[in-house]
């Protein structure tokens, strides 16, 4: 391997892992936002809004985030809808990450007895500080565990991002090999991956833990 | 005699098209304990849930210091605060200690200083002997500890009445004592307490009054001295058999 | 607006092209999903099972897939292995990828399956004097099995819905082909991105969401057993 090259290259995948480290965070804090909303819509049953955001949940999560953003960056814009490569990702990111944070979370909602709701309720708790003090945490503690899972799911699911013209870790490698240093671009790829993906996952199996010991079993 | 704090008049509840109560009336004066006995699926646990708001009446209407509890203008947030509930499963809340689950109702629903609540509530944990576990999760505790915090929890609240819905059925036996002891020593101190129970000998020790519940509607209803030694039905009679086991060795093992 | 969607696939061979394109995505994945449930699910029994070191061997090699984004494992395949002097067709080395993958999946859903059976329910079977290949066959396997196929139809979906990665190693899928059309008419005809993009949308999802529905029937079915 050419060591020289390596640290010639370092500065240009710094920049790249820091764009989809970027794009990951927001589409991740987007898609826990929106998929919160969604469930909350379906365990309140609201009319309308709950219909809707399972229609929206079936559609984004039968199908590619590939073409999902296909569509975003290359339909939208003829449609008058005219978004950049970074809106794209991470509208992209939140609208795949959104349906399956919802699920996440319906899992852990689903999972709260209706007799704890109703030790609540004999408290005197109205129905917001039920949600906040009895439901929520216990959903969440359930919900974690997947919604780590989909987390790092949507981490790796970035690498397509150079499709919609965004110069991230894959658009590099892929442009360095034609410089004819392909050893050295892939080795850096793989631990620019690694560096970006492995904390977050050893950060989720803590929290995993974390909750399970907080644990649950009355 | 103490003036009453709730009555039931008629009270109609159905599960769909299977009627659980017909029309139950029923009052219970300040301070009196009833014991609420049955066989299963008399209704006994509907009607401590109706109590409080947990299942919703068909017909009929309960009033609880002098007011109307039921109907289109109930505030059951507000009613709850004054009517305690423990449940057969203690429903501790898993993600709060001890002490956490107890200060949630007077902190959260009654917004009381959080010294004044703490104080009350290691009061409380005191006299049930748990004060040592304020900081325990409720994953740490026995049944009958867990128990024992639940009731606290509800007295904690400072509830006018309580009520007990099978408290014991999910203790191991030897736990069950602990729990019945907490009770007694309420019921000793004047709290107003209604009690649904399959044991027979504490429901007799602590009762003002028996209510023998069958099919939904009040059969009997007479001090535990008089229900327990002369019932007066032959419904009464033949479920208190059900408890006696002195016809065991002619049945025998054949 | 009709009429722009229709000139965009009566034009030249475009349909038929999208539809080969939808035949090498089926290809790809059917071949692939079967190839993983072929190796998955002897992994899986293995980690299942008290051998140790063999057990270590897959959990490791499991979360070492599971790390990298599967574009990078399949880009890094693409362009490696002809270095070392192995030669294979980019359509051969997507399925080598995605079932390196799929395997690492099913091996871990197997493992889930079998393992997640409380002992009590063997000990019955034993107590009722069964031999333990009846235990296996009677008890185990079929309890097992409904455990693990609504997992195995996700993942089915799963890897249906990764095949699109091919478009980076050039092989006519479905999502190559669009692209294709789309430059082609999409000078003439404005809106032909939104169709051809469209399209192939409603066709993933047209695949996709029964095979979803068909997974939570079963699980609602079997929920109780």
């Amino acid at each position: 391997m050419d060591f020289n090259f390596i640290i010639h290259c370092l500065p240009l995948f710094v920049a790249a892992a820091k764009l989809t480290v970027t794009l990951a965070f927001f589409g991740i804090a987007l898609s826990l936002a929106v998929g919160a909303l969604c469930a909350v819509a379906n365990y309140y049953k609201v009319p309308v809004l709950k219909q809707l955001a399972n229609a929206y949940i079936e559609i984004a999560r039968n199908t590619p985030l590939m073409i999902q953003l296909f569509f975003l960056y290359f339909g939208l814009p003829r449609l008058g809808i005219l978004l950049d490569g970074k809106t794209c990702a991470i509208v992209g990111l939140s609208f795949l990450g959104g349906a399956y944070m919802a699920e996440a979370f319906r899992g852990g909602l689903v999972a709260v007895s209706k007799t704890q709701i109703e030790a609540g309720l004999s408290l005197g708790l109205n129905r917001f500080q039920l949600l906040r003090h009895v439901v929520f945490p216990q959903a969440l503690a359930v919900a974690v565990p997947v919604i780590s899972a989909t987390a790092i799911f949507l981490m790796k699911e970035t690498s397509v991002f150079s499709i919609v013209a965004l110069p991230d870790l894959m658009y590099l490698a892929k442009d360095l090999l034609k410089e004819g240093h392909s050893a050295e671009s892939n080795f850096l790829l793989v631990i620019s991956y690694l560096v970006i993906i492995l904390p977050v996952s050893l950060f989720f199996s803590y929290l995993e833990r974390r909750f399970r010991f907080a644990g649950f079993g009355s | 005699m103490e003036q009453e704090i709730l009555i039931i008049r008629d009270l109609q509840k159905s599960f769909g098209e299977t009627p659980v109560l017909n029309g139950v009336s029923l009052s219970v004066r300040q301070g009196e304990v009833l014991v609420i006995i049955g066989p299963s699926g008399c209704g006994k646990s509907t009607l401590l849930r109706c109590l409080n708001g947990l299942e919703p009446i068909n017909s009929g209407e309960i009033e609880f210091d002098g007011k109307i509890i039921t109907g289109a203008q109930a505030n059951w947030n507000l009613v709850r605060q004054k009517i305690g509930m423990v449940f057969q499963n203690y429903e501790l809340f898993p993600h709060l200690n001890v002490m956490e689950n107890i200060l949630l109702g007077p902190l959260k629903v009654q917004k009381r200083p959080k010294a004044e609540a703490t104080e009350v509530a290691c009061g409380w944990l005191e006299r049930v002997g748990l004060l040592d576990r304020a900081e325990a999760y409720p994953r740490e505790l026995s049944g009958g500890q867990k128990q024992r915090v639940a009731i606290v929890r509800a007295l904690a609240m400072a509830p006018e009445i309580m009520l007990f819905d099978e408290v014991t059925a999910s203790l191991d036996p030897e736990m069950v004592r602990e729990v019945l002891d907490v009770m007694l020593s309420l019921a000793s101190q004047g709290l107003t307490m209604l009690i649904v129970t399959h044991e027979m000998g504490f429901a007799r020790a602590v009762a003002d009054k028996i209510i023998f519940l069958d099919g939904g509607s009040i059969v009997e209803s007479a001090p535990p001295d008089i229900f327990f030694a002369n019932p007066s039905t032959e419904r009464a009679r033949r479920f208190l058999n059900i408890f006696e086991f002195d016809e065991d060795k002619k049945l025998g093992v054949s | 607006m009709l009429d722009s969607a229709l000139s965009v696939f009566t034009a030249g061979r475009n349909m038929a092209r999208l539809m080969e394109g939808l035949g090498v995505t089926v290809w790809i994945s059917l071949a692939s999903v079967g190839l993983s449930a072929l190796i998955g699910i002897p992994l899986g029994l293995i980690m299942a099972s008290p051998k140790r070191a063999a057990a270590k061997a897959i959990r490791l090699y499991l979360e070492t897939i599971r790390v990298m984004p599967i574009l990078v494992l399949l880009f890094l395949f693409y362009y490696s292995l002809s270095k070392v002097g192995i030669n294979l067709t980019a359509f051969l080395v997507s399925i080598l990828v995605f079932t390196l993958w799929g395997a690492a999946e099913m091996s871990d859903l197997v493992r889930a399956a079998v393992t997640s059976l409380p002992v009590h329910q063997k000990e019955s079977g034993r107590a009722l004097g069964l031999t333990e290949i009846q235990v296996s066959l009677y008890i185990v396997i079929p309890q097992a099995i409904r455990r693990l196929l609504p997992g195995v139809i996700n993942l089915t979906t799963r890897m249906i819905k990764t095949t699109p990665f091919v478009f980076f190693i050039n092989i006519p899928d479905l999502m190559k082909v669009g692209q294709q059309i789309v430059e082609v008419s999409g000078v003439r005809d404005y809106l032909a991105s939104v169709w051809v993009y469209g399209f192939i949308f409603l066709i993933y999802f047209a695949i996709c969401y029964p095979v979803s529905l068909f997974s939570r029937f079963l699980e609602n079915r079997w929920q109780s057993g």
